[in-house]
């Protein structure tokens, strides 16, 4: 099968299932942000996407799917490239690429550790388990904004997370400009903007993801 | 002016190599670079010792044989400039200067500096040309051509093949070389009727070579000395969708 | 002897088609059994490679590069003449015949220009289908410049990399025959000897390159494609590893070789820099069409920078001499020209061998822009070897050894007198005459390969039977031998120069006394000069390593072997053609105003000759020319 073989093929493979993470990724950050809406705002956002049901549990599994593809070829690829240069020269001087795009299976296999772990954080509930409070009137749902501003008054959560944040901006900051040229998006006009709108965007989400733990530990949100 | 180089020296294919260091005295600013080694090599054979094997012919930048890794850079790093256009002026009196050979796998060392590029010729055969016999062809103008199709084409198939995109690639991928012939036919029409054929063909041939896969770094044309645009690449890639869908 | 060329005899305008229906075929079903060896991958040789597969035939091809797509063919420039007509500026197959004869000096066989002028225009559409990117304009249309002394604009090109593209479309389709396994590639191999069994070739001795090992190839027919010789001047556009060898070998084995004095010095050259140079490099003489040649009028003005220099102090001698072509005059009137400006103590830049070539005039007129679109390459190229800028101030240029006219003799069906020994493009004699008109020699190199040697192989072919000798005759092991003992010789004898010293020295003595000039004095020097490096080279040269190896030391010692050989014959050629034609300029026969005197009395005809032994008189055959369709006339540029 010429997709789920060839080099081309497999590199779009990345190229789609990165664009769907990433679009998960934006999409979160949108949800995140009722944060600063105050409490009642997050719970009822909270409280929509529960009473949702079975679909969330498909949209768990699909994204459980997308993340698998994106590891595994992203593994694959990689070690096949690790193998096309066995020696390298004494001296390499890189002309272009930068340590993003060179670390990319590290940043990627990081972030998809963080995604355990934040799972665990505040999905599964197992690392923290004293943030948790249920929700007035709430039928056994813990409410959201506590959970998340007091695990958030700890600092070694609050590094893990700011931590994976720089990672997920080295990570998005290569792969948004990659996704474009990989899928035939860019020309001779697109490509030397491209790689500052990548890193722009990557920086976005890093300022918006890191900017909800960062608040809470210096109390500016409670 | 003065120089000290190092040199990889390796006997052959599986002979272990290392860099060692000769100085080079006499280097006059005009000098081409091959020049420089050329003489190092004249001092190398008078002293009874073996001189260093590297590839070389044109040495006007456009047959694509030499092929040399200068301090780190395939080319030595001058925009759009080979090995044998570099002129010593770029260097100053004092330089250390490193010399290595491409490295991939897919391109084995023969001698020192000297590689097996046949690699590149194998992802030609497997489909960079229009099966066209001789002489069965239409008038040259019977078909046109607009004038950016031409230039474009004529953009891409400026490649000379020297490997310098595989080997600053750091995952070894020979995708520039290979979009580079993919666009060029298939920007005319005369390329059409082969082209869902032609990309998958070449570029399942460079997999089985042991190039990698394209990671987008760009090195290749930054190392090019044709300057070929990574926009080729992703035309590459529009037309290897293309030859997935029906 | 006197030679025959077996050009076809009735009307010219018919004679190649007449010839082509005359000419025997070979059965279909036949052709896989012959197998034919094609030596050398450029224009000529990948082209009839490529062809060749494609009929059906067993073709192997060599070259001594590492891919067959590095021949030097590459390296040309400007652009390839056809008689398309497609400006409507009054050009034909005619004038394109009458073009060519001209301006080789009417040194040519009229049959084989008549049919070089003739399939000009099937290249074009072979190139265009192949997907080579010729220059269009804005409807669509190929597009045509006109280039170095033709009135008519008839030359198609490819930015300033036609050569490149043209060679890429017969490499690609050579890589396609590859494919179907129809072409056997054996790359990074060097010919070192034809083996000839019973006065027919019969396969070729080669040497691997990496290995060291020598092999034997037979083959029912061999094809030297192998290029030009003018790395006899050591200095040469040429590339490096371009020699004289393959036809040398053939030579020593009975091929005739003939008119090596024709040897053609280009015009528009980057001046050396220094004793450090290892070659030249050439400026397409496109850049004629815009820029003015000129020097100083004054001796002591040399010295000052261009811009320093008045108008009225400027000597644009080409416009003075030769008022209806001037700048774009053909290129050994060019070329002389400039070493007469030279030799006259105004010549310009270090050593003083150089005149400008000044583009002021056009950026004026057509704006820097327009003049970056059309050469832009060129000036880069200009800047990166010698670091200064064409458009602020003049380029400085000087002429340099860059093709050669003369090679083996072969007749109308590109065969040798050896039978089974065909040769193609710069390695033969037989259509530029004594001087080659720019972008003919991709033309010629195409023509060849591409639609002559598919049709005349088959005619030699019907006559033996495939596979009648294969390299377990003696023959092949005795030539094994011979390159072997060659070799061995000048690996052990061990003395004090390097190969790249001697033939410097030999490029010396060529270049001074064989070059653009040539008189009775300076080429009986060289006749005594070269014998004597030669001498040296047996028993003063040092090769370091081994045979069995790549040595690249060995390599060239070889090469430098045989043109210590070839030079002589060279100048043995210039010392006998007591005339002035084309390339060839023999100081003595010029007149008043400097201009070329030929002698059609007694020269006319085509100089082939026989190697009887290094070192041993070689024996004169005489091919006469005819000119039944274009009157001989003084070539005049004026």
């Amino acid at each position: 099968m010429q997709l789920t073989q060839s080099s081309v093929g497999r590199k779009i493979i990345m190229a789609v299932t990165g664009a769907m993470l990433f679009a998960f990724v934006c999409v979160h950050l949108l949800g995140n942000s009722s944060l600063f809406f105050g409490s009642a705002a997050i719970n009822a956002y909270a409280q929509k996407l529960h009473s949702l049901g079975p679909v969330v549990w498909i949209f768990r599994l699909v994204m459980l799917g997308l993340f698998a593809v994106h590891i595994i070829f992203g593994v694959q690829l990689t070690l096949e490239n690790k193998a096309a240069t066995p020696d390298k020269n004494v001296q390499v001087k890189r002309l272009k690429t930068g340590f993003a795009a060179e670390t990319m299976v590290i940043s990627g296999l990081a972030l998809a550790i963080f995604v355990v772990y934040h799972l665990l954080h505040f999905t599964v509930r197992v690392t923290n388990p004293e943030i948790y409070v249920p929700i007035e009137g709430g039928k056994g749902m813990v409410d959201v904004f506590i959970m998340v501003t007091h695990g958030f008054q700890q600092l070694l959560p609050v590094m893990i997370y700011s931590i994976a944040m720089l990672l997920l901006f080295l990570h998005v900051s290569h792969g948004f400009q990659s996704l474009f040229q990989t899928i035939g998006l860019s020309n001779d006009r697109t490509l030397p903007v491209m790689g500052n709108l990548s890193k722009l965007v990557g920086a976005v989400l890093l300022v918006g993801y890191v900017s909800i733990p960062l608040l809470i530990l210096f109390g500016l949100i409670r | 002016m003065k120089l000290k180089l190092h040199v990889w020296r390796q006997k052959g294919p599986n002979a272990p190599g290392k860099l060692e260091t000769y100085e080079a005295n006499h280097v006059s600013p005009d000098q081409s670079f091959l020049e420089m080694l050329d003489e190092v090599n004249e001092d190398l054979v008078k002293a009874g010792k073996d001189p260093i094997a590297f590839d070389h012919d044109c040495r006007e930048g456009i047959c694509g044989m030499c092929s040399q890794v200068i301090n780190g850079v395939p080319h030595g790093g001058q925009v759009r400039t080979t090995v044998c256009q570099l002129h010593m002026r770029k260097f100053k009196d004092g330089d250390e200067i490193f010399i290595e050979p491409w490295k991939a796998r897919a391109f084995p060392i023969i001698k020192d500096l000297a590689v097996d590029r046949g690699a590149y010729d194998r992802i030609i055969e497997a489909g960079g040309y229009t099966s066209c016999r001789t002489g069965g062809v239409p008038d040259g103008n019977a078909v046109m051509i607009s004038k950016e199709a031409a230039d474009n084409a004529m953009d891409a198939a400026e490649c000379i093949g020297c490997g310098a995109c595989a080997a600053s690639c750091p995952n070894s991928s020979a995708m520039l070389f290979t979009s580079a012939k993919v666009s060029q036919l298939a920007v005319l029409p005369q390329g059409q009727v082969e082209a869902k054929r032609r990309v998958t063909a070449m570029l399942d041939e460079a997999k089985a070579l042991g190039f990698g896969n394209c990671t987008n770094h760009y090195e290749c044309q930054a190392a090019c000395p044709k300057g070929i645009d990574v926009k080729f690449i992703a035309k590459l890639n529009r037309e290897y969708i293309k030859a997935l869908l029906p | 002897m006197i030679l025959d060329g077996k050009c076809p005899t009735g009307p010219i305008e018919t004679s190649w088609d007449r010839h082509r229906f005359e000419t025997k075929l070979v059965n279909p079903s036949n052709k896989r059994k012959y197998k034919i060896l094609v030596v050398g991958t450029g224009l000529a040789g990948g082209a009839a490679a490529a062809t060749l597969g494609e009929l059906g035939y067993n073709v192997h091809a060599f070259c001594y590069q590492d891919s067959a797509r590095r021949a030097h063919s590459i390296a040309a420039q400007g652009g390839i003449n056809a008689a398309k007509n497609y400006p409507n500026d009054g050009d034909s197959i005619y004038r394109l015949f009458y073009d060519t004869i001209k301006g080789g000096d009417f040194r040519a066989r009229e049959g084989d220009v008549w049919r070089l002028a003739q399939v000009s225009n099937n290249i074009i559409d072979q190139c265009v289908a192949q997907g080579v990117p010729f220059a269009r304009d804005y409807a669509g249309y190929l597009d045509n410049r006109s280039f170095g002394g033709a009135q008519v604009s008839r030359t198609f090109y490819a930015r300033g990399l036609t050569g490149q593209q043209l060679l890429l479309g017969a490499y690609s389709a050579l890589s396609r025959q590859v494919k179907a396994q129809t072409v056997k590639l054996h790359v990074r191999r060097e010919m070192l000897d034809l083996v000839v069994v019973d006065g027919v070739a019969r396969g070729i001795t080669c040497r691997n390159l990496i290995t060291g090992e020598i092999e034997s190839h037979w083959g029912d027919a061999v094809i030297l494609a192998t290029g030009g010789y003018v790395n006899v001047f050591y200095l040469s556009t040429n590339a490096m590893g371009c020699s004289v060898t393959a036809a040398w070998k053939a030579a020593k084995k009975g091929a005739y070789f003939a008119n090596p004095c024709y040897t053609q010095i280009h015009p528009t050259c980057i001046p050396q820099s220094g004793e450090h140079q290892s070659k030249l490099t050439l400026m397409s003489e496109s850049l004629r069409n815009d820029g003015r040649c000129w020097v100083p009028k004054k001796k002591e003005d040399c010295e000052k920078p261009a811009g320093q220099i008045a108008e009225d102090d400027r000597d644009y001698y080409l416009e003075r001499k030769y008022p209806s072509f001037g700048n774009l005059a053909p290129r050994d009137i060019a070329s002389r020209a400039a070493k007469e400006q030279c030799d006259d103590e105004r010549g310009v830049g270090p050593g003083k061998r150089g005149v400008y070539l000044d583009f002021e005039d056009s950026i004026k007129r057509l704006s820097e822009d327009t003049i970056r679109e059309r050469y832009g390459n060129l000036f880069e190229m200009y800047e990166m070897i010698t670091a200064e800028n064409g458009y602020k101030q003049p380029m400085r240029i000087y002429p340099a050894p860059h093709y050669a006219m003369g090679g083996l003799w072969v007749d109308y069906n590109c065969m040798s007198n050896v039978p089974g020994a065909f040769v193609l493009g710069e390695a033969n004699f037989s259509v530029h005459g004594a001087n080659r008109l720019g972008a003919s020699a991709l033309m010629q190199g195409l023509a060849d390969g591409y639609f002559v040697i598919p049709y005349t192989i088959g005619g030699y072919l019907t006559t033996v039977k495939p596979g009648q000798v294969k390299d377990d005759h003696a023959e092949f092991k005795k030539s094994k031998e011979d390159v072997q003992a060659e070799i061995s010789k000048m690996i052990s004898i061990n003395g004090k120069k390097t190969p790249a010293e001697l033939h410097r020295e030999l490029g010396k003595v060529m270049w001074n006394n064989v070059g653009m000039a040539r008189s009775k004095e300076s080429l009986t020097e060289a006749l005594k000069l070269i014998p004597k490096i030669r001498d040296e080279f047996w028993n003063n040269l040092k090769v370091s390593g081994s045979g069995a190896e790549f040595n690249q030391q060995l390599e060239n010692a070889g090469r430098l072997a045989d043109f210590l050989e070839f030079g002589e014959l060279l100048a043995k050629d210039a010392l006998h053609r007591e005339e002035s034609c084309g390339g060839h300029f023999r100081t003595e026969h010029q007149y008043d105003d400097g201009e070329a005197k030929r002698d059609d009395e007694n020269f006319c005809y085509a100089a082939a000759w026989e190697f009887k032994g290094a070192g041993k008189e070689p024996e004169l055959h005489k091919e006469p020319l005819k000119f039944d369709n274009v009157h001989l006339a003084v070539r005049s540029y004026k």
